[in-house]
Parts: structure tokens; C-alpha cells; sequence
């Protein structure tokens, strides 16, 4: 191939060149001021502004609109300043013990963890069934439409709507962050399914394997890395919906101590440490998820 | 005075890989001078010390008349106005024009905020679409660089060097990555270059039958160390064994006559 | 032969103990959360039921229907005014945090710790902290939807630059450009479809966000569901849940129509 290059240097002959102004005069665009024009000319580009202009206007317009109820802005910043200061710098446990906080620390991770495995195991076989180059268009449209459906319901709705039916505490909690990542993790799987080579599936087919045998050999290992990923994605999203569910809808956990210290005993000190030990789980989660990612790799 | 001229530069990555050891050479306004050499050798680093997107560790470099090594902000951005430079993945801004990267070239010359904003004159706009025509590219001017094919995209990188007006044009592989058919229109390009606006050519190669056809003066480089540098007429293929570090029959490429 | 046999015996192997080892902290975690998995898979038919039974807009909620579409779309207002301000100052900042721009390497690091502090404090310890000092004010629900999405763009946006634009920034610093210039001419344009996709996706979450701050803070759309569903109206609790779904899909079929245009 290289001896190539110099094979093709005798047959090629060098471009024409014709350097009349008037030429290149042919391919400028000119402004209507007679400005030469540089950009490209895409419907892309005008998109991209147009979207910037809408954004920014929308965002005027809402500063506009909005009911300030004419609260006193340098006050209330300097406050909540005082207040962040008291939270994050003078953290403190004053009604719990190291212990309890721990355990209800725990309650959080486990109330993760079950919605996660669940919504996973739930999702995965979900997901088989729309996947386009698996299952029937049909039955791929109306699994889709279901799942965007139940991915628009805010988590704290879900745990809302299911502690009617199952009373607040732990079921409603699973129950409701399962659903969210149930929705969620059909659609992300979905797509990885749909990622992969057509040709492994084929090749599968043609030897007669059956729809079982496919998933196992051919669907599970060669989206099990995106698959693991996402999981785990969705893992550290539901230990931080877990830790909302408690403090909003009464789901237990540390969530639960946090809205005990913030909105009914008000006291800052003790929200600066439970929020610290929830930032320092996290931080150490992301970590082992990306070991876990790294590894499955 | 040579246009450039190392003097016993060496560079160590992280006080452990020896990319360049040693080396010393120099240039005159107007050569086309190939630097051969196996992959890893320190080709990209030498080229890269001159403008210094890399920082030698030791030894001077002298361009135009000044030390590159010691150059400071100002003085830097005005080297690098002076010493284009063509890379083997383009490196072009892939969702603007063909006429605004080939603009690109004239950002070292242009005061902050009119550079930031894009705003060049009628004239430099005018320049562009010249050279935009001789590379053969004023069809293509208005699309954006990634609706191009790979010999377009290294003609656009070209347009960009020229734009600059430079006296040095750096070329860091630059037909590595294109079908042999494209990559001997880029390599007709530079050698025209050269030859009518004399702008001295400093090309990384790892073909040896293009480096010997283009170019007068060849420098062979080998784990960071220079093992052969003159006329393309000197070059045996001993030499070309001893730079690729291959016995004959291991070498895919052979000296053509 | 012998070999082959190994590896299936390997993975078999691997993939019983991995099984094992889920249904071991399944039924740990279980344990300690006090979830009784037979009551979770049998609480699914029973919500469903009640869903479908109770949560039927009638003609008393449709009344409150006005009620509901303006904090509905102040709701939509906030999560764009949030999104749009932190991505603005997300951008900066992350310019300051990656490696492409290479300013100060300390610098770098600062910008990333207080990019992780601020995604990793929970938005509910955000929303809890401005009540104090804010009230039930718009603008609590601004600043602590605010926080969080600045700290989350952040992260995102360094990313996005450091696998765009590392190329065309080394091009344009040989062509002797300096800062702004790369920042406006290079890597903006490269990242953009990058933010574009990024910013629409935070403005569709920080409304489903802005219903969990509501219910904390007494505030917005999220305030009105919490009122009626503790006042035992489902019916017009349910309005209140349609119109967020049917805005989020509005948003996210829009967002898709955007992404395909732009990219």
C-alpha cells in the first residue's frame, strides 16, 4: 500500500489551479451588508442558536415572573451563609448516637440495594421484550410508551402513591424507588441490546439455538459491561433518592434523621454531620463502582 | 544563520522515558527536510519542542533568531504565529466551517475578543477562500469539517498553516492516516508549498519510498537519538535497517533504486 | 481440551458464586431495612388496583385544574431558569477543572472537589438549610435545585471537553491562540452538542427534582400534591401527577426532537 503512494505519484497530476478573483467569487456567500459570510451553513447551527435564545428568554422571562413575595434578598443570603456556615463547619451529634446514625446509614444502603436488584432483575427481562432487534415492533412500542410513562413520575410520587396502598415504611420505599429504576433501567438496557452487533444474534439463529440459549450466550456477555454500568449508575442515583424518600416522604434511613434535625428540631449542628457522613458514603460508593465497572471491563 | 537549530536537546517524560536524547541539528530557510524513524521514537516530541506544545528538558532551540526554550508568553505566541503545524488527526474544529478553521490560522495574529468572537476582516476573509481555492476546496468551503473525507480534512489543515503565514510548517504525520491516493495530493501540496512560497517543511514520516521521494535531506531518528541525518542520495538501506532497528527481510517497505 | 474445560467450569463457577452472592445481600438487606419481600411483590397488584381505581381525575379536580397549570408552569419556568444559570456558570467553571486547559493544577483539583461537594450534599439538605432563611419562597426551591445541578454540570462538562475538543485545543495553541480564543473558537463549538444533550436532560430531571423540594419546602407543584393527597382528594392528587408526567414527556420528546437536529 505505500509503494502504492509513490506508484500513484507518476499517474495523478496535480490539480488544476485557476486563481481568477472572479472565481472564487462563485462560492462566497455575502451578507447583506456585503459582508462574506464564514459560518456553516447547516440547519444545525440554527437550531443551536435558536435553542440558546428560547433558553435564555425562558429564563428571563421567569426571573419576571416569579412571586418573590418581596422577601428581603441580602438578608436571607446572609443568613443562609450564617446558616451553611453552622452546617458545614460546626457539625456536631447532639441527639443521635454514632452508632444509630450508622445503622440508619445502613437502612438507606439496604433500601438502595433492594430497589436496585429488583428494578435490575425486573428490567432486564423488560428489556428483552423491546429491544427492536429482539422482540415485535408492536409489543416494543407499547412496553416503550409504558415505561417513559412511569419514568416521568417523580420517585417521591411513587413512594407517595404506593404508602396508600402499603402504609409508609420500607415496602412503600422499595416499592417506589423500584419503580422509578424499573422504568429506568428497561430503557437503558434495552438500548444496549440494541447497540450490539446483529451479526452475533444471526449467527446464533442460524445454528438453531434457542431464544433462551441467545440471551445467555449472546445477549448476556456482550452487554453485560453496559449493563453493570448502568446498574450501577442507578445504584448511587437510588442511594440518593433512598436518602430523599426518608426525609420527604417518611421512608426511614438516615433521610429520615436529616428531616428530624432540619424541619423539626432545627438543629443545624446535627443536620452539618448527618449530611457529611451521607456526602462521605456516597463519595466512597462512587469509588467502588468504578472498581466494579473497571473490573467487569 | 540556520532557520533552526537544536542544540543537544534531550526530553524526559516524568524523569523516566528518554524521548529525545541528545539532539542536534539544524535547518535552512526553504529545505524540505523528512524525519523518518519507528513509532515511539521521538519523532512527534522533536516536532513538538519547536513550538513548544512540549517543553525540552534540556538543551536550547534556536528559530528565527531566537531561543525557543526560554521564550515567555508574548514571544511564544508569536513563534507559534511564525511555525504552522499539520497533525495526522487533522485536529480541526469538526462542527464549524472549512472557512472559519481555515481562519484559525490567523487567531496567534488577533486581539482576544475579536478572535474569540470570530470576527475577521474582509481581506483575511478573502485570503481564506484563496487558499480554500488552491487546495481545491471552494466547493466544500460553507460545510462543516466533519462532512469531509480524511484528504480534504489534512487540505483544510494545510489551508489552516498557510493562513498563518508562516516560515515553518511542522507536519506530524501527516498522510498516516489517508488512503495512498490522498495522501499524495497532501504530500504534492507541501512540496508546492515549499517550492513557490518557500516555506521550509519539517515532515514526520514513517514511509520511507515518500520521505525519499519528496524530500532533498532526511533525518533518521531512533530512540530519541539522531542516527542519520543528510541527503536523501546517502540514505542505503544498511542506514534504513539501522534507523527501523529491523534486519531485511523484516521490513515491509524497501528503497526503490 | 482440558483447558476448555476449565474456563466453562470457571465461569460456571463465577457466575453461581456471583448469584449467591446477590441473593445473600438481597436477603441481608431485607433483613436490616425490615422489607418483607413477599409484602413488596404482593404491595404491586394492590397499587396497581388502587391506581387504577382512585387515581381517576373527576370534575371537582378538573376545577382546580387552573390552580394546577400555574404552579405547573412556574414549576417548568424554575427548572429551566435553574438548569440555564447553572450551565452557564458550570461552564467556566469546568473550563477551570479540566485538563485540556491546563491553567493550575491546583486549581484543577479545588474546581473538582467543590464540583463533588456540591452534587454529593443531598438536594433535600440544600432545600432544608434555605427554608431557614428563604421561607416558602421561590427562590428556595431555585438555589437548592440550583446547588446540585451546578455540582452534577460541572462533572459533566469536564468530561464532555476533555474527550471532545483535546485536538482541535492542541491545534489552536500551535497556531499560537490564546485562552479565550480556544475556549469560544475550539472547545465550545466542539462541546456544545455535548452540553445541549446534558442541559436538556437537567431541565427534565429538576422538574421531577422540584416535586420531591415542594413537598419539603411547601413550595410549587410538589406543595399542591402533598396538600391534596393529605387531604385524601386522590382525584385531584392525580391531576396534579398526569400534568408533571405529561410536561416531563412534552420536554423529553422535545429534547429528543433537539438532539437529532443537532447532532
Amino acid at each position: 500500500m505505500i509503494n502504492e503512494t509513490v506508484a500513484m505519484a507518476e499517474r495523478v497530476p496535480l490539480r488544476e489551479k485557476s486563481h481568477s478573483e472572479v472565481d472564487v467569487e462563485r462560492f462566497i456567500s455575502r451578507s447583506r451588508k456585503g459582508k462574506i459570510k464564514i459560518g456553516a451553513k447547516s440547519k444545525s447551527q440554527l437550531a443551536v442558536k435558536l435553542l440558546v435564545l428560547v433558553l435564555l428568554g425562558i429564563t428571563i422571562f421567569a426571573f419576571f415572573t416569579f412571586d418573590y413575595q418581596g422577601i428581603d434578598f441580602a438578608k436571607a443570603v446572609s443568613d443562609t451563609l450564617h446558616n451553611i456556615k453552622t452546617v458545614f463547619l460546626e457539625p456536631e451529634l447532639t441527639r443521635d448516637t454514632v452508632g444509630g446514625v450508622l445503622y440508619q446509614l445502613l437502612v438507606t444502603f439496604c433500601l438502595g440495594t433492594l430497589s436496585t436488584i429488583i428494578g435490575a432483575v425486573l428490567a432486564f427481562f423488560c428489556s428483552l421484550l423491546c429491544a427492536r432487534n429482539l422482540a415485535h415492533p408492536v409489543c416494543v412500542n407499547i412496553i416503550k410508551s409504558v415505561v417513559a410513562v412511569a419514568r416521568a413520575v417523580p420517585t417521591v410520587l411513587w413512594v407517595l402513591i404506593f404508602a396508600v396502598s402499603a402504609g409508609l415504611g420500607s415496602v412503600a420505599a422499595v416499592a417506589g424507588l423500584t419503580f422509578h429504576s424499573f422504568a429506568y433501567l428497561t430503557k437503558a438496557y434495552a438500548e444496549s441490546i440494541e447497540e450490539m452487533d446483529p451479526g452475533i444474534i444471526e449467527a446464533l439463529k442460524a445454528n438453531g439455538a434457542r431464544y433462551w440459549q441467545i440471551v445467555c450466550q449472546a445477549i448476556l456477555p456482550s452487554t453485560i459491561t453496559s449493563m453493570v454500568a448502568w446498574t450501577f449508575m442507578r445504584f448511587e442515583i437510588n442511594f440518593a433518592n433512598a436518602v430523599a424518600m426518608g426525609a420527604a416522604a417518611g421512608a426511614g434511613g438516615i433521610g429520615f434523621n436529616l428531616f428530624m434535625a432540619g424541619n423539626f428540631y432545627f438543629d443545624l449542628h446535627e443536620m452539618g454531620l448527618l449530611t457529611y457522613i451521607v456526602v462521605i458514603a456516597v463519595v466512597i460508593l462512587e469509588m467502588i463502582s468504578t472498581k466494579i465497572k473497571a473490573k467487569v471491563k | 544563520m540556520a532557520l533552526l537549530s537544536f542544540q543537544n536537546v534531550s526530553k524526559t517524560y516524568n524523569n523516566v522515558t528518554k524521548a529525545l536524547q541528545d539532539v542536534t541539528f539544524s535547518i535552512e530557510e526553504g529545505e524540505f527536510v523528512s524525519i523518518i524513524g519507528p513509532s515511539g521514537a521521538g519523532k512527534s516530541t522533536l516536532l513538538r519542542c519547536i513550538n513548544r506544545l512540549v517543553d525540552a528538558s534540556q538543551g536550547t532551540i534556536f528559530f528565527d533568531g531566537h531561543n525557543v526554550t526560554l521564550s515567555k508568553k508574548k514571544e511564544l505566541r508569536e513563534l507559534r504565529t511564525k511555525t504552522a503545524m499539520i497533525f495526522q488527526h487533522y485536529n480541526l474544529v469538526d462542527r464549524l466551517s472549512v472557512v472559519e478553521n481555515v481562519l484559525h490560522g490567523r487567531l496567534g495574529q488577533k486581539s482576544t475578543i475579536s478572535g474569540a468572537a470570530g470576527h475577521y476582516t474582509e481581506e483575511e476573509k478573502k485570503e481564506a477562500f484563496r487558499i480554500i481555492q488552491e487546495m481545491g476546496l471552494e466547493e466544500q468551503a460553507y460545510k462543516r469539517c466533519d462532512e469531509l473525507s480524511g484528504g480534504q480534512k489534512q487540505r483544510v489543515g494545510i489551508a489552516r498553516a498557510i493562513m498563518q503565514h508562516p516560515k515553518l510548517i511542522l507536519c506530524d504525520e501527516p498522510i498516516a492516516s489517508l488512503d495512498p491516493k490522498s495522501s499524495k495530493v497532501i504530500m504534492d501540496h507541501l512540496k508546492s508549498i515549499n517550492q513557490t512560497k518557500n516555506i521550509t517543511c519539517l515532515v514526520n514520516l514513517h514511509q520511507v519510498d515518500v520521505a525519499i521521494k519528496y524530500s532533498e535531506r532526511i533525518i533518521g531518528v531512533t530512540a530519541g537519538k539522531i542516527v542519520y541525518d543528510g541527503p536523501t542520495s546517502g540514505l542505503t538501506k544498511d542506514m534504513i535497517h539501522e534507523i527501523y532497528q529491523s534486519s531485511e527481510h523484516d521490513l515491509i517497505t524497501d528503497v526503490q533504486g | 481440551m482440558q483447558k476448555t474445560m476449565d474456563v466453562f467450569k470457571k465461569r460456571k463457577l463465577t457466575y453461581t458464586l456471583v448469584f449467591l452472592a446477590f441473593i445473600a445481600i438481597f436477603a441481608g438487606a431485607s433483613i436490616v431495612a425490615e422489607f418483607n419481600p413477599v409484602d413488596g411483590i404482593a404491595s404491586f397488584p394492590v397499587a396497581i388496583q388502587w391506581i387504577a381505581t382512585n387515581l381517576i381525575p373527576d370534575a371537582a379536580a378538573m376545577e382546580r385544574l387552573p390552580k394546577i397549570l400555574s404552579e405547573l408552569a412556574e414549576t417548568a419556568l424554575l427548572s429551566v431558569a435553574v438548569t440555564v444559570v447553572a450551565a452557564v456558570l458550570a461552564f467556566f467553571f469546568s473550563l477551570l477543572g479540566s485538563n485540556i486547559t491546563r491553567i493550575n493544577g491546583i486549581l484543577k483539583r479545588i474546581v473538582r472537589i467543590v464540583a463533588a461537594f456540591f452534587r454529593n450534599v443531598p438536594d433535600v439538605v440544600w432545600a432544608m438549610l434555605l427554608m431557614f432563611s428563604f421561607g416558602q419562597n421561590v427562590l428556595t426551591g431555585f438555589f437548592a435545585l440550583f446547588f446540585t445541578t451546578f455540582g452534577l454540570l460541572t462533572r459533566a462538562f469536564i468530561e464532555t471537553i476533555e474527550e471532545v475538543s483535546s485536538n482541535c485545543v492542541e491545534a489552536l495553541d500551535a497556531t499560537g491562540a490564546n485562552f479565550f480564543q480556544k475556549v469560544f473558537q475550539g472547545i465550545f463549538p466542539s462541546s456544545l452538542p455535548g452540553i445541549t444533550t446534558w442541559v436538556l436532560y437537567m431541565i427534565e430531571t429538576n422538574i421531577r427534582s422540584s416535586t420531591l423540594i415542594g413537598i419539603l419546602t411547601a413550595t410549587g407543584i410538589g406543595y399542591l400534591f402533598d396538600l391534596y393527597y393529605k387531604r385524601l382528594d386522590f382525584a385531584s392528587a392525580s391531576l396534579v401527577v398526569l400534568s408533571i408526567v405529561i410536561l416531563v414527556l412534552v420536554i423529553e420528546t422535545v429534547s429528543n426532537k433537539i438532539r437529532k437536529v443537532i447532532l
